[in-house]
């Protein structure tokens, strides 16, 4: 009689090409697909690749996005793409979105992710595929080229540590908030390199998007995976990002009932308020009202975590119909280009217009300080981002505030941070 | 990496994250460029001063948050001997290690003097105070671990393999 799984345990052993796994115990894995962006992609795995005269075992097997330094602002960011778009069709990579959005919205957007996969990406918030039911994680450029050459990779398999959720959302209250809530609770080192899953009724009344957000934000736990168990709402968008039925398994990879979990913190939604991080960590986090009357000059709605399409739309709800106050900006780099179409076809796109907000090409743009969008010196931001920490968003002494795309609009409406519950009924 | 490395301590918090190790605005251009500026955020003498062979001693979490390996290759082109922490995010720890940087996980990191001079002892992962002949007990690495960065990393590590392989190929 094998004992329980839990999810993670489950991922690893398919992965590994085993019926069983223990937590601790080191394992080699098979890799279904790796991902990397052009940062940390093809520019510094190309000369390692040549040192070794090695080959992409599997070209099949390899996603390549340009994000980071998009759309080209001088010739080094113009020249790190070109070098990426050379590379690809060198090596015969036919999975590549050049300028399409952020790698990890579009990854899933265009159809690569599936239930019960074990992924690499070559960039820290790559368990965001985990909100699909994939083991996804992330990996330096280095580690990177290994797989790259191996189709493998070793890990310790991971414990499991459970974040439950209970009870319903308020209004004007969102994934966002929870993660900066578990945030502030565990710390960002509260996921001592295992994997996270998350769930309970509030998990699997979520949209795509919104699981996202958590599995995203499970890099600011310091988790290796941020896992979410597949089920219905996992299949309806999967079947529309065009994968076949045939391939979405959305019962084989769910926790056993008697799964051991190393640790388990339960949550209320019920009683969850706005939430806003304080510089410079995601872990400042506490209630809107802690931080009323802070003075910002900048609100911007962007990065993987915050400018998916309901990103946009929870935006769009607070500032249909008002101003961004003149003493502020509001700048959206929508996620995706496709995000952007969505947006442009239900009108959420011209509410935003309308209101002040100004719209930036899809990608990380100011998120790490690569695009456009950066702080300069003591400037305030509020940001949907995922990170706030010294300097990231540009000048040193600028300081970044993180909150949901609600609180984010409603502050760029105040020009100082403010609670959005304020703003709608 | 020779077995046993002394250099000077320089002493950081809880948390020291990768955007203050390579900070964004700087990503575009060299390491050499890049290093200028490692942990200027929260030390601006660190990267002016610090010394081939200096030990940098972190608190807990260290080099949380992004995969850039940068924030190795910043430290190493600084020339750090050896990166101590109570512990490490765990993305950082692979690339540190896949680089060729030592990192020891070090429960009392947090006692060891700033600006002390400190040995470290790779292989029994021993470490002593030259002044005050403290020493402190940080886990050894796995012994193929070990060997990878004494290798100079996971790349040179590759080729051996790669080269083993090519050869009995040959011989077949
Ligand atoms: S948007 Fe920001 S957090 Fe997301 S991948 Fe880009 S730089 Fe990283």
């Amino acid at each position: 009689m094998v004992q329980g799984m839990t999810l993670a345990e489950k991922l690893v052993a398919r992965a590994a090409g085993v019926t069983q796994v223990r937590p601790g115990e080191v394992v080699i894995a098979k890799v279904d697909l790796a991902m990397m962006h052009d940062s940390g992609g093809p520019r510094r795995v190309a000369p390692m690749l040549e040192r070794l005269q090695a080959k992409v075992w599997d070209p099949n097997r390899v996603v390549v996005i340009s994000d980071h330094f998009v759309p080209a602002v001088d010739a080094e960011s113009a020249s790190i793409l070109d070098l990426t778009r050379k590379w690809v069709k060198a090596t015969g990579v036919t999975k590549f979105h050049d300028m399409q959005g952020i790698c990890h919205v579009v990854l899933p957007e265009r159809g690569h992710l599936r239930p019960g996969m074990f992924v690499v990406g070559g960039d820290s918030h790559s368990p965001t595929g985990g909100a699909f039911g994939a083991y996804m994680f992330g990996v330096g450029a280095t580690e990177m080229c290994g797989v790259l050459v191996t189709g493998e990779i070793w890990l310790r398999v991971p414990e499991t540590i459970l974040l439950h959720w209970t009870g319903k959302l308020g209004l004007g209250i969102s994934a966002k908030d929870m993660i900066l809530a578990m945030c502030a609770k565990l710390g960002m080192d509260g996921g001592r390199y295992q994997a996270i899953e998350y769930a309970g009724e509030t998990i699997s009344t979520l949209s795509m998007q919104e699981r996202m957000t958590l599995s995203n934000m499970a890099a600011e736990l310091g988790a290796q995976a941020g896992l979410i168990a597949p089920d219905e709402v996992t299949r309806d968008y999967l079947l529309k990002a065009g994968v076949p039925a045939s391939e979405i398994d959305i019962t084989t990879w769910q926790a056993d009932s008697g799964a051991a979990v190393a640790e388990r913190h339960d949550f209320d939604a019920s009683t969850l308020s706005p939430m806003v991080a304080a510089p410079h960590s995601p872990a400042n986090s506490a209630a809107v009202t802690e931080h009323k009357d802070v003075t910002i000059h900048q609100a911007y709605i962007g990065a993987c975590t915050g400018a998916k399409i309901n990103d946009l739309r929870m935006a769009a709800s607070v500032l249909k119909g008002r101003k961004v106050a003149s003493s502020t900006r509001l700048l959206i780099a929508p996620a995706s280009t496709r995000t952007t179409a969505e947006a442009a076809a239900d009108g959420t796109l011209a509410t935003l217009t309308e209101a002040g907000a100004i719209l930036l090409a899809s990608g990380c743009g100011a998120c790490a300080g690569y695009g456009a969008g950066v702080l300069a010196e003591n400037e305030t931001c509020i940001a949907s981002t995922a990170r706030n920490f010294k300097g990231r968003m540009g000048a040193g002494s600028s300081k970044v505030y993180l909150g949901s795309p609600y609180t984010v609009a409603a502050s760029a409406i105040a020009g100082r941070i403010a609670d959005p519950r304020e703003f709608l009924s | 990496m020779t077995a046993s490395i002394t250099g000077r301590v320089w002493k950081f918090g809880d948390n020291i994250d990768t955007d203050v190790l390579a900070p964004g605005l700087y990503m575009k251009g060299s390491i050499a460029e890049l290093a200028k500026h490692c942990l200027e955020a929260v030390e601006p003498r660190f990267a002016k001063e610090v010394k081939p062979g200096d030990i940098v001693v972190g608190g807990r979490n260290f080099g949380m948050g992004s995969s850039r390996e940068q924030a190795v290759m910043a430290l190493h082109e600084l020339g750090v001997g050896a990166v101590i922490a109570p512990s490490f995010a765990g993305i950082f720890y692979r690339n540190a290690l896949n680089l060729g940087l030592l990192a020891l996980v070090c429960p009392e990191a947090g006692k060891i003097r700033a600006d002390a001079t400190l040995t470290v002892d790779a292989v029994s992962a021993q470490l002593r105070d030259a002044e005050t002949g403290e020493t402190y007990a940080a886990e050894p690495l796995p012994p193929h671990l070990l060997q990878m960065v004494a290798d100079g990393g996971l790349l040179s590590y590759l080729e051996k393999k790669l080269r083993v392989q090519q050869s009995r190929e040959a011989q077949a």
